[in-house]
């Protein structure tokens, strides 16, 4: 009985000790956030002064703006964080991305216009694309007779009475 | 009439796009009213004057309307910046002297990390006040499009004479000299 009573008690202390360890691996997994690398960060930015983007650039000021990247990097901080601070830093002409007035706004814009100018189009021009599809159908079934001169159609006749 | 209307969208889209792309080139050259205004002796109001930057170095913000009533050779640079290094130890030896006549020169960064900047004021012993443009709005306003540029601005707010490139040391006796005369 004491045996038994014992076993249950290691039993138990094991199953503890199991969901203790069970429970502290899944919540250091929540806690693991994928790491930012200085690559991924390069190929979203500019370089300020050479104005191409930071992963082609070799210019002095690129290797300062790396450096300063790896170092919030080192810091644990996200991807959004450091983009964050290189707008601080830089101002938002350090984003990769054109900016959302004046002119650099037209890259929005314009491809959407031309999207809908030409749905606009195609939507003006398909009744008369399909009225001529239509016009040239009986057209094209009639082409037997109707377009031959009576030689050919004489012939064409005589020729076919002798597969008959 | 839809035979007809075709041809015109199309001209006019095309129109559209060429307009755009003339727009476009002009919006990116830089501006150069000031330097027109200046030559013509129609000395501006120097643009944008209340705008709040940060100080480098330091928390808060100040602007160049804080400034007014003081001669100010308003300095855009960058740490990155070639002749900035070079002019530095020039703009720091008039600082001295305008300071003596109630002038300052007053250094913006643009285009670069505080780190740098700061490293670049210790490197160079600059004692005059430095403000942030992060956004390059402010730089922009005064045509700024390389670096360095100043400007002399007279104790009403008036920009009087503009140095596009690395400052000589006539253009900052300039300054001397309307802060000794005023």
């Amino acid at each position: 009985m004491r045996r038994l009573a014992a076993h249950v008690a290691s039993v138990a202390i094991l199953a503890l000790a199991g969901a203790a360890i069970a429970g502290g691996a899944a919540a250091g997994a929540a806690t693991v956030k994928p790491r930012t690398t200085l690559l991924q960060v390069e190929r979203q930015v500019m370089c300020v002064t050479c104005k191409i983007p930071l992963q082609e650039a070799q210019s002095p000021q690129a290797g300062l703006e790396r450096e300063y990247i790896q170092g919030l990097v080192d810091e644990g901080e996200s991807e959004a964080q450091i983009k964050r601070a290189l707008v601080a830093q830089y101002g938002p002409t350090v984003l990769a991305l054109p900016s959302t007035h004046g002119f650099e706004l037209a890259v929005y814009v314009v491809p959407l216009a031309v999207v809908l100018a030409l749905l606009a189009t195609v939507a003006l021009l398909l009744p008369s694309w399909r009225r001529r599809a239509r016009e040239r159908a009986p057209t094209i079934a009639g082409v037997g007779m109707g377009t031959l001169d009576p030689t050919d159609a004489a012939r064409l006749e005589s020729d076919l009475a002798r597969f008959d | 009439m839809r035979r007809r209307l075709l041809p015109i969208l199309a001209t006019l889209a095309g129109a559209g796009l060429v307009a755009l792309l003339i727009y476009g080139v002009s919006a990116q050259s830089p501006n150069r009213t000031l330097d027109e205004l200046v030559q013509r002796g129609d000395y501006p109001l120097a643009p944008q004057a209340a705008r709040r930057l940060p100080v480098l170095g330091a928390h808060g913000e100040s602007s160049l309307a804080s400034l007014r009533g003081k001669i100010v050779v308003l300095n855009f640079w960058a740490s990155w910046c070639e002749p900035c290094a070079l002019e530095a130890p020039l703009l720091e030896r008039t600082q001295d002297t305008l300071q003596r006549h109630d002038g300052t020169v007053l250094g913006v960064t643009y285009l670069d990390a505080s780190p740098d900047s700061e490293g670049f004021v210790r490197r160079y012993h600059l004692t005059y006040p430095v403000l942030r443009d992060t956004t390059g709005d402010f730089a922009h306003s005064y045509g700024t499009d390389q670096l360095p540029e100043s400007f002399i601005i007279d104790r009403q707010g008036h920009i009087v004479a503009i140095s596009r490139g690395e400052v000589e040391q006539s253009f900052l006796q300039r300054a001397l000299a309307l802060a000794e005369r005023s």
